[in-house]
Order: structure tokens, then C-alpha cells, then sequence
């Protein structure tokens, strides 16, 4: 339990200090190694054949994100289906069929890495490294970079450094956006962890499975290698959750000590952390850091403190035989708390990768990492979860402006139809997706080829489309998903939940920040008290609870229930 | 907040009109309401199938009559708001129904005709104890009318042709001189007239916040329906069949109904508040945008300051005593019963301690158009009191000397900004300086006003010295001194440039621009029909700190809107924890333990949660009516205590409300 605290304070800490360089890489201000970054970004920007100096407006901005992320994902698809023939395949592997081909593409495309393979068996070297470390780097600085550009819109518009006034409607430069997280954010933390968990014992070669002959096995076993450290690095610090090996962040090849499991628990949490903190002063409001980094801890706080507890009790199948805590599915070496703490951040920040297997967590413990995924913006993904938060804010903004009597306005810029048009669309899109989904599969058992039936089955069917949709890519697993039907229908999940929630928002914030802000006054609403703030917890819980009861109790709830029964 | 509701609907009408609104097109204005109808519908279609093959359809009927009856709620809240409005709007029209007017004909001759044939343009003459049987403009002539039959108040005001005073209002009186009225507008489409139809269902447009607010509310109702019809799919994978009858009432159940059914009634009684403080608006949007104002540009002239209407110095002429002057001056003001009268009299019994020896008085002669003089007829002769060009004509009439004094000291006053107004009896005594005061009270309406957010600037002609020392004394935010027509324009543009909303109050012809750029132009009734026409609101009783209850009615409205429907969401909890263990009771039986209100039966659960559904929305009118809140209070204050009583308060009432209709239900021994 120190552990637990330690890594979060740590965390905090770690998130705080980095926001203050988030701040000065997006705000375009004078950076130390200015001169460095921009011997090897110049390069970049005339390669893309992009002018940085224009800033884009919210369409032109989705645009670049949408056509650049289609693009290395159409790439990487293509990668999959050939990669039988290309270099860098040292063990054989042959391509992938079509369907879990584009499944693979548009899940780490997405930035949310749903594995229906198993990585160090079916990827060859070439597809980890270059497709799927790609697009681990690109999309959460994809994430990133829309999340910044909302800000911008919220404040007014893109304000170059020193103009006296933000130019409404405009939003900043993606490829300018990509380009720098790129390179001053992801690249040298990635570097940095890559190095200390090499330092650990994590592999990182080119090198072919080195052939070991265990004691009792006559035959050698085959354990593959591969530039695993970095992969593991992008893939905890860019919320991605794919690992190199099918069991993630479980195998001792991707994790192998109580520091390394530490640090990759710290850096699921880190930049979403950073990310909320930079918000205040990228908004030029400093006091709204503390609303969101509030609500945010609030929230998280109460999701591990229920996930943990659940964890600490003995498995609820077994439990005539045991007393101790549910050790079912988790590594000795981590132990029930260090695995509840991983397995309810990793669902709330839509990270995903694990280092215990969420199927055989309590019903409660597997209800808290749904839950961490219906909310998705308690951290959520890197950028992604601020842009779901700010979704939430508005709604709130929407209701507690009313009961201020004032048209409903976010710093000064009233929310018009089309604000709330698009806000529905987002309210009713997550059960359309989930549960339509889910029902239909439910419906065709043979289709959703779930290894339980009863209530666990359910869970695991609504568990894999919420991932999906929320960009998570945790599996509950148990479930025979690499079939035409589960790939294309998560295909499905993944697009929609992926860029519907990115391209309304920056809408949003577009139309924003063309509205010139009032001066706040005393009638206007204040969203930086306590009371804002409980209000907004409220109506996430509230928005999450109409919308996911019947789900959770037909899931998780159904099960506890009935495991109780049974006993 | 008013408590005059005069106009009690009555039963008959609202049941007739609820039930008219149930025709397709009229119910589906409303797509939440539209959504119960067409559930109350398919439930019909339950009982009727289970009537055929011989199934026991006595839950469904339940179920098909309390669908039945949350949509006929709904819709008789909105009849009765309608019925009120219509009542308000029409006792104000009848007075006008029955006028009959004489119109001017092009050659000059008039014939009677009724007040409901004139059209606009028209011109009639109005006479001296005569009713003005329509609204518009004097063109010839000035006369002192009563207006009190409209505006309540009962001294006389002073309308002239040509100027900010020429509006003129159908069913006020005219106490003297005659005029010549042209008609403002055709019959049927003057502002009062637009009023009423603003209430009419048919012709009543979604204001932006409402449609706003339906958007939302029909996003949470389809979240609900995929709920509903996906639930019953994932239980069928363990094995559980779930009744068609209990997932419609789940769904109705859930969907925001109570502030769905209340929302058209919210709207037409912001309205009808505003009627009720005569204030007319001419869209239900103007009434929403009051809520919205930051700032309020006002002239100070009869706003801020009596303008120019109270007795301030004395002036004697042609060497007569100060106490001569104060005792005629008094004397001649007895009677009258005007500000500056009244001033007068207070003046002289404040500064010199004179009484008006009224016994003295024979008869006082009231202020005529033509003479432009009022005064009193005492046992030695007669006393005037009158602007200097009035008194010098009569001067020269009844060949009384005019001091060489009197243009000098009338000119001195008069360029301080302030008015001469002089005092003859058999000679010409003095003139009494009447100059602006500001109104008692107005600094705290001000105060009010920046409590509410709204930021108060002072629009004057006076120099910016001048206009600096009435601001700080009327307590005003800023001032803009030496004002144009063009400057009062370009200070509604420059406050809009900074995001702001801007309210503009303004009764002349040369205030319409800036009454039409304003967000929110108030035009006095007694102002101009230009001024009128430009502006969104017009307040009858030509008071222009009106605007206060103009902001804080928008401002209820608002609330009103917002605290009923976090009211409906939190009830959802509820309700969920009501009909979800009773929906699985037969199949799941393991979830009763999420039965935290142990309901009698799983029947009795859905009939008490629908029947709480359908009832709060009748329970709710009044509030739906009145309002919430008085629109007065900062705006932290407003949120803590509205989400205290609709947000927790939403959680909490119906978990006791429907374990109490269970109860009675169970009481009833129908259940089992």
C-alpha cells in the first residue's frame, strides 16, 4: 500500500513539473534547445510539405489529423498482410489474413492497441518496430495535438508568441503540433525509459528466439526476442497498452522487476497527469487546472481505492477454499494491490496494456476497470481524455448555467444549438456503439464465441466493445476474437470512438473561439469552486450510471450476485 | 415576484385543449411527450393482442392509462399557461373591441366607424372625453390624457405631435384639447396583438434556449431507448425473458418527461410574468435574452433624474422680496399635482418654512396645452406659473411689464443645464429653478443590478462634469457625457464588441437605432411608435427601471428550465432502482436485493413508478408556473441552492414518493 501511494504522488509530482514543458512546447515560447529542435524539425516540415506559419481552422486541422493517421494506417495495413515477405522476419512469421490485418491497423492506428493476435508469435520484427511503434508514437501525439488545439479554440484561437490577439476560428498547425510532441515530448521520455528498462533486464535486440532448453522439457523451448524496451516504453508513456508479447506487461520479458513494474505504472499515468495540469495555463486559465486535476484525482482516487478493495478479497469463486486476496490471473511477483492499481489506471487512461489478467479479477474489481472505460476522460488517453473531460464540462456548464439563469457559457462564449447538437451526438454515441454492438453479438452467441455463459459472458462481450470504443485496448480475454466478426464490428467501435469524439469537440471549440468572450461577471457561472466541481463529478457519475446500469447489472453486478448465491 | 394571478383556467377548456393537442402534428412539437404518446400506443396494441388471445391484461390496461395520463399532463400544462396568457392579453384587448373612432376622411370630413376597421395610416380625431380607440401618433394638436385605464397611474401626462411624446395608447382617455391620431398598425397586428399570438401554440416559436434544451433532451431520450430495446437482447443470454409491457413503462420511466411535458408552459409563463408586470415583450426570445444582459445603457433624463422637475433655487426680478416669490410660488403649486408642483410647495415649506395659505384660494386653473400656464385665482387676483416664453405671451396679452431682469436670470439657469420656470401674479415676481435631482431609491436599483451582473452606464447631453457628479451620486458603473444619437449607437456597438449584451432603454424617434441594435430595446409606452417598433419589449408603464424585472424574469426562466431538468435526470435513479428488480423478478430473481425500496410486487413497482411519473408533472405546474427562484441572487448562491433541492433533492423525493404510492397501492389488495 506505500507503493500504491508513492507511485501516485510520485506521479503527481512527475505530471505537474512536466505540464510546465507541455506549456512551453504548445505556447510556441523560447526553449533551450530551440536551436537543436529546429535543426531536425525544419527537415520535417519541408518533407511534409507543410508551411508552418499558417494556422488551421478546426476542419483543416481534423483533416491533417484524419489524413495523416489513415495514412500510416493504411501503411501498417498493408505491412500485416506482407510482412511474410519483407526483411527484418528472423523467425517466420507468416502475414496476417486480411481481416485481423485491418483490425490491427486501425486498432494501434487509434491509439488503442486491442490485440487479437499474439504479438511475439504472429508480428515480425518489421511489423512491431516500424508499423506498430509508428503509429504508438504518432497517434498519442496525434491525441495530443488535437487536445491542444481545443484549448486554443476554448481561449479564443491560435495566438503566435507576442501578437496581442488570438485569430478566432483558428486553431494552430497539426503538423507543427505533431512535430513537437514528437520530438520534444514522446521521443526523449521514450528514450529515457526505454534505457532504464533495458537497464532492468527488458530485451532490445534484432536478434532471432534464442533457443532454451528448459529442465523439463526434452526439447528446446524457442523465446522470442526483439526490440522490446522501446515498444514497452511508447506503450506505457503514449497510453497505447500493445506489448511486444501476447501476455503484456505480465511476461518478465516486458516486466521484469518490482521497479520496472513501478516505473511503467507511473508512466501509464504520466503525460494524461501532465496533460490535465497544462490545461489551466494553455487555457490562460490557471484556476481551471485545479477544477480539472481536482475532479480528475477525485474520481481516479475513488476507482482505485474500489478496485483494490475488491482485489484484496478472496476470489469469489473460491471462496471456501482461500482467504487471502484474488491471486487468480496475477503474477506472484506484483502481487493484488500493485495489479488493481495497474488494472483500474490502465482502463482509466486508456491505456490498456496489463500486468494482470482483468478476466479473473472479482466482478467488482472487472465492474471498476468498465467503469474507468464508460467515463474514459478520468484520466483518459493522452489528449483524448482531456477532450472527453471537456465534453463532460460543457454538458455540466450546460445544466449549472441554467440553474444560474444565464444562457449557458464557457469563459464568456455562450454554447449555442449547434454546440449542443454536437454534445448529443456525444452523450448517445457511446450506447449506440457499446450496447448495440454488444447486443447484437449476445444475440448470435456463435458469433461472439464467448468461452462463458451467464453473466460473465455478458461481461466479457460488453468489456471488449467498450475497450474497443474507448480506445483502451485491455481484453477481458477468454474471448475467440480473432474471427472476421469480431475484427470488422471493433473495427467499427474503434473509428467511431476514436475520431467522432475528436472532430466534435475541435467543432466545438472552433465555433468557440470565433464568439468573442464576455467579461465574466458576478451572474456568470464559476466553474473553479468546489461546488462546480462536485457538480461535475456528479454528472459524470450520473451520465455514466442512466446510461450503463442495465449493462453493468446484466455484467459484473449479475455475477457478484451470483456468486454470492452460490455460496 | 407578483403574486396577481387573476385568471383562474378553468377545468373544461384545459381538458378540451389537452386533449386537442394530442393530434399527431401538434404532439410531436414536443419529441419526448411525442415518445410516451406512441408508447401509450403500442401498449394498446398489448392489451388489445392480449384481450384477443385471453391473457390477463389487467397491468397493461394500468399501464396504458397512466401513459394515457402523462401525456395529457403535459399537455394540460401547457393549456392552462396558454389559457392564462390568452386570459391577460384579452382583458387588455377588450377595452379596444368595443371603441368606436371618427375617422378623418381625405376631404376633410369624418365619419364613426368601429375601432376594429382602422387601418394603419388612418386618421381620427380624438376629443376631450374621449376614449383613443387606437395606438399610434398624434400628428396635429397636444392634449393631456388620463392613462390610468392602461398604465395605472392617475395623473394626467401631457402627448404633443411631433417629438418623443407623441404615442399614444387605444382606451386611454383624453382629458383635454383635441388631437389627430394616426393609426400605428392594422387591426390584429399591433404588440399586444403579437403578444397573444406569441402564446398561441400555433404560431409559437421555439426560443433558441429551448430548442437547445430539446436537443438534449431528446439525446438523453434515444440514450434511453437503446437501453430499453438492447436490455432485453443481453438477457436473453442468460436466459431471461423480460416483458414487452414493464420495458416500455421502463422506458417512459426514464426518459425526461417531467421537464419534457413542463418545458412549453415554462416558456409561455415567462411571458406571462413579464405581462404581469406590463411588460410587453414581443418575443418569448426577448424575455430569455433579459435574463443574458451585461450591460444597460440608460439616458439619465427621467431615469436616473427627475429631469429638469424639481424646485432647486429661488430667483426674485424686477427687485421683488424672496419671501413674496416662495409665498406666490407656493401658492400657485397647491393645486398641481406634478412633480414640479409638488417640489414647489416642498421647497418653500423646506427652505423658508412657508405654508400655501390655501384658504386664500377661489379656484385653481389646471394647465391647459394652450396656455401653457397653471395656477390659482386668490381673493386678490390671479398667480401664474409658466415656462418664461408662456408667461412673457401672457405678459404681452394682459400688458404687464416684463422686468429687464428676467431674460438675464432665466438665461443663467437655463445654461447650467436646468429649467426657469416663472411666477406672475399682477406683476412678473421671480422665477424658480427646476433642475435635475436624482431619484430617491435609484442607487440602490443600481446596486441590484450589479449584484446581478449587469453593469449600468448613464447616457447624458450634460458636460462630462456634470455628467461625472450625477454618476457617482446615482451610483451608475460609467457614464458617456455629451450624447448624440449617433454616440448612444456607438456605445451599444463598442459594449457588443466586447461580447457584451447590451439593453437599451429609450422612448424617442432619434433612440430607435439604438433600440434595435441593443439586444434588448425597452421602449417606454409613452415614447414614440417608432421607438415602439424598433424595440423588442415595450413596458406600458412607461418606467424604465422596469428593466430590473425584465433581467430577473429572463434570469427565472432560465432556472426554472435548468432545475426542473436536472430535477427529471436525478429522478431517474430512482426510478431505475423501482422498475429494474421488478423487470427481472420473474427471470433473475437474484437481483432482488437491488429492490432497496422492498415494493410490494414487481406490478405494483412499475405502476407506482409510473404513476409518480405522471403525477409530478401536474404537481409541478404551479412551480413551472411561478417560477424558480426571484432572479435576484448572485449566481453561486442560485446553483448551490437549486442543486440542493432539484439535483439531491431529484435523488432522493422519489425513492419516498414511490415507496408511499406502493403502499397505498398494496392497500388496495389489487396486488398479490
Amino acid at each position: 500500500m506505500t507503493e500504491l501511494l508513492l507511485v501516485l504522488a510520485t506521479t503527481a509530482v512527475g505530471g505537474a513539473l512536466l505540464s510546465r514543458h507541455l506549456v512551453a512546447v504548445f505556447d510556441e515560447s523560447r526553449f533551450r534547445a530551440d536551436e537543436l529542435h529546429r535543426r531536425v524539425e525544419a527537415p520535417l516540415y519541408r518533407l511534409l510539405g507543410v508551411a508552418p506559419g499558417v494556422p488551421m481552422d478546426w476542419r483543416g486541422y481534423f483533416g491533417a489529423l484524419l489524413l495523416f493517421n489513415l495514412l500510416l494506417g493504411a501503411l501498417a495495413w498493408l505491412v500485416f498482410m506482407t510482412q511474410a515477405w519483407l526483411p527484418l522476419n528472423p523467425d517466420r512469421v507468416p502475414n496476417l489474413s486480411w481481416d485481423l490485418a485491418l483490425h490491427t491497423a486501425v486498432s494501434f492506428m487509434t491509439n488503442t492497441n486491442q490485440q487479437h493476435y499474439s504479438g511475439q508469435a504472429q508480428l515480425s520484427h518489421l511489423s512491431q518496430t516500424f508499423a506498430i511503434v509508428t503509429l504508438q508514437f504518432v497517434t498519442p501525439a496525434s491525441g495530443m495535438a488535437a487536445a491542444v488545439a481545443m484549448l486554443r479554440g476554448l481561449r479564443g484561437g491560435f495566438q503566435w508568441a507576442g501578437a496581442p490577439a488570438p485569430q478566432p476560428g483558428r486553431l494552430g498547425h497539426f503538423h507543427v503540433d505533431l512535430v513537437r510532441s514528437l520530438t520534444r515530448v514522446f521521443l526523449p521520455l521514450a528514450l529515457l525509459l526505454s534505457l532504464v528498462l533495458v537497464w532492468q533486464g527488458v530485451p532490445a535486440t534484432y536478434a532471432p528466439a534464442t533457443q532454451v532448453t528448459t529442465l523439463e522439457a526434452a526439447a528446446p523451448q524457442a523465446i522470442p526476442l526483439g526490440p522490446v524496451a522501446p515498444m514497452v516504453a511508447i506503450k506505457q508513456l503514449g497510453t497505447n497498452g500493445g506489448g511486444w508479447y501476447g501476455p503484456n506487461s505480465a511476461t518478465p520479458l516486458e516486466n521484469p522487476t518490482p521497479l520496472s513494474n513501478a516505473l511503467q505504472t507511473m508512466a501509464i499515468l504520466l503525460l494524461p497527469v501532465a496533460m490535465a495540469f497544462a490545461a489551466g495555463p494553455l487555457l490562460r486559465r490557471p484556476r481551471v487546472t485545479a477544477l480539472i486535476v481536482g475532479v480528475m484525482a477525485l474520481t481516479s482516487a475513488g476507482l482505485v481505492a474500489l478496485g483494490v478493495h475488491a482485489e484484496l478479497q478472496p476470489n469469489a469463486a473460491a471462496v471456501a477454499y482461500t482467504d487471502g486476496p484474488n491471486m487468480e490471473g496475477k503474477e506472484q511477483r506484483f502481487g493484488a494491490v500493485a495489479s488493481a492499481l495497474w488494472g483500474t489506471l490502465t482502463t482509466q487512461t486508456s491505456n490498456g496494456s496489463v500486468n494482470a489478467m482483468h478476466d479473473s479479477f472479482n466482478p467488482l474489481g472487472g465492474m471498476t476497470a468498465l467503469v474507468g472505460m464508460f467515463v474514459n476522460a478520468v484520466w483518459g488517453g493522452v489528449g483524448v481524455g482531456l477532450i472527453g473531460f471537456v465534453v463532460y464540462l460543457l454538458v455540466t456548464v450546460f445544466l449549472a448555467g441554467l440553474m444560474v439563469g444565464r444562457t449557458p457559457e464557457l469563459f464568456g462564449r455562450k454554447l449555442d444549438l449547434p454546440t449542443i447538437q454536437g454534445l448529443a451526438v456525444l452523450v448517445v454515441l457511446p450506447p449506440a456503439v457499446i450496447l448495440v454492438l454488444s447486443a447484437v453479438a449476445l444475440w448470435h452467441p456463435a458469433l461472439a464465441g464467448t468461452s462463458n455463459p451467464g453473466f460473465h459472458g455478458i461481461a466479457q462481450v460488453v468489456y471488449e466493445y467498450t475497450s474497443a470504443f474507448a480506445n483502451n485496448g485491455s481484453g477481458f480475454e477468454g474471448l475467440g476474437d480473432n474471427t472476421p466478426w469480431w475484427n470488422l464490428s471493433c473495427v467499427l467501435a474503434l473509428l467511431l470512438g476514436r475520431y467522432v469524439p475528436i472532430a466534435i469537440p475541435l467543432y466545438i471549440a472552433g465555433r468557440l473561439s470565433a464568439q468573442r468572450g464576455a467579461p465574466e461577471t458576478a451572474a456568470s457561472l464559476r466553474i473553479d469552486t468546489p461546488l462546480f466541481a462536485a457538480t461535475l463529478i456528479g454528472v459524470i457519475a450520473l451520465l455514466t450510471l442512466l446510461t450503463f446500469l442495465p449493462a453493468l447489472m446484466l455484467g459484473p453486478i449479475g455475477e457478484a450476485l451470483a456468486l454470492a448465491a452460490a455460496r | 415576484m407578483s403574486a396577481s394571478v387573476p385568471f383562474a383556467p378553468r377545468f373544461g377548456p384545459v381538458l378540451a385543449a389537452s386533449v386537442v393537442k394530442l393530434a399527431p402534428t401538434q404532439a410531436a412539437r414536443n419529441p419526448v411527450m411525442f415518445l410516451v404518446w406512441m408508447g401509450t400506443l403500442l401498449t394498446a396494441v398489448v392489451v388489445v393482442r392480449g384481450l384477443w388471445v385471453g391473457d390477463s391484461v389487467g397491468f397493461p390496461i394500468g399501464v396504458l392509462v397512466l401513459l394515457a395520463l402523462t401525456v395529457l399532463f403535459a399537455n394540460a400544462a401547457e393549456a392552462v399557461a396558454e389559457a392564462r396568457a390568452r386570459g391577460q392579453a384579452g382583458s387588455l384587448r377588450q377595452i379596444r373591441t368595443e371603441l368606436r373612432a371618427r375617422r378623418r376622411l381625405d376631404d376633410g370630413r369624418e365619419e364613426t366607424v368601429p375601432a376594429t376597421a382602422l387601418r394603419r395610416g388612418d386618421r381620427v380625431v380624438v376629443e376631450a372625453g374621449e376614449l383613443i380607440p387606437v395606438d399610434g401618433d398624434i400628428v396635429e394638436g397636444m392634449a393631456s390624457i388620463n392613462e390610468s385605464a392602461v398604465t395605472g397611474e392617475s395623473a394626467p401626462v401631457l402627448r404633443e405631435a411631433g417629438g418623443d411624446r407623441s404615442g399614444v395608447i387605444a382606451g386611454t382617455l383624453v382629458l383635454s384639447d383635441c388631437i389627430v391620431v394616426e393609426v400605428g398598425a392594422d387591426p390584429g397586428d399591433s404588440f399586444l396583438d403579437r403578444m397573444i399570438a406569441l402564446v398561441e401554440n400555433a404560431q409559437r416559436q421555439k426560443t433558441p434556449n429551448e430548442l437547445a434544451l430539446t436537443v438534449l433532451l431528446a439525446a438523453m431520450s434515444l440514450v434511453f431507448i437503446i437501453v430499453v430495446v438492447t436490455l432485453p437482447l443481453l438477457a436473453r443470454f442468460v436466459g431471461a425473458e423480460l416483458d414487452a409491457t414493464m420495458l416500455l413503462a421502463l422506458l417512459v420511466c426514464l426518459i425526461p418527461t417531467t421537464i419534457a411535458g413542463l418545458l412549453p408552459a415554462i416558456g409561455i409563463a415567462g411571458m406571462n410574468r413579464a405581462f404581469a408586470e406590463r411588460l410587453i415583450a414581443k418575443s418569448g426570445k426577448a424575455v430569455e435574452v433579459a435574463g443574458d444582459i451585461d450591460t444597460l445603457l440608460i439616458d439619465k433624463t427621467g431615469t436616473i433624474t427627475f429631469g429638469n422637475r424639481h424646485a432647486t433655487a429661488w430667483h426674485p426680478v424686477g427687485g421683488t422680496r424672496v419671501q413674496t416669490l416662495v409665498e406666490a410660488a407656493a401658492l400657485a403649486s397647491v393645486a398641481d399635482p406634478t412633480p414640479e408642483g409638488r417640489s414647489i410647495v416642498q421647497l418653500a415649506a423646506d427652505a423658508h418654512a412657508i405654508r400655501p395659505q390655501a384658504a386664500r384660494i377661489v379656484r385653481s386653473i389646471a394647465f391647459s396645452a394652450q396656455t401653457r400656464m397653471s395656477g390659482v385665482e386668490t381673493e386678490a387676483g390671479l398667480i401664474y406659473k409658466g415656462a418664461i416664453d408662456a408667461v412673457r405671451d401672457w405678459c404681452v396679452q394682459k400688458d404687464i411689464p416684463v422686468p429687464g431682469d428676467l431674460p438675464a436670470v432665466a438665461e443663467r439657469i437655463a445654461r447650467k443645464g436646468a429649467t426657469p420656470l416663472a411666477v406672475v401674479a399682477d406683476r412678473v415676481l421671480g422665477v424658480v429653478e427646476l433642475s435635475d435631482v436624482v431619484k430617491p431609491g435609484i442607487q440602490a436599483r443600481f446596486a441590484r443590478l450589479r449584484r446581478m451582473g449587469v453593469r449600468s452606464v448613464m447616457i447624458t447631453g450634460d458636460n462630462p462634469l456634470t455628467a461625472a457628479a450625477i454618476a457617482a451620486e446615482a451610483g451608475v458603473d460609467d457614464f458617456v457625457a455629451e450624447a448624440t444619437p449617433e454616440a448612444k449607437l456607438a456605445a451599444i456597438r463598442r459594449e457588443q464588441a466586447q461580447g457584451r449584451l447590451v439593453a437599451m432603454v429609450g422612448d424617442g424617434t432619434n433612440d430607435a437605432p439604438a433600440l434595435a441594435q441593443a439586444d434588448i430595446g425597452l421602449a417606454m409606452n409613452a415614447g414614440t411608435q417608432a421607438a415602439k417598433e424598433a424595440a423588442n419589449m415595450v413596458d406600458l408603464d412607461s418606467d424604465p427601471a422596469k428593466l430590473i424585472k425584465a433581467v430577473e424574469i429572463g434570469k427565472q426562466l432560465l432556472v426554472t428550465r435548468g432545475a426542473l431538468t436536472t430535477f427529471s435526470l436525478a429522478n431517474d435513479v430512482a426510478k431505475y432502482f423501482a422498475v429494474l428488480p421488478a423487470l427481472f423478478a420473474s427471470s433473475l430473481p437474484l437481483f432482488a436485493p437491488l429492490d432497496v425500496m422492498r415494493l410490494h410486487s414487481p406490478q405494483s413497482a412499475v405502476l407506482s413508478a409510473l404513476i409518480y411519473n405522471a403525477l409530478i408533472i401536474p404537481a409541478l405546474i404551479p412551480l413551472a408556473l411561478r417560477g424558480i427562484g426571484t432572479g435576484a441572487e448572485p449566481g453561486d448562491v442560485l446553483l448551490r441552492r437549486n442543486l440542493a433541492i432539484y439535483g439531491l433533492g431529484g435523488v432522493v423525493a422519489p425513492f419516498a414518493a414511490i415507496k408511499l404510492i406502493d403502499l397505498l397501492l398494496a392497500g388496495t389488495g389489487l396486488f398479490l
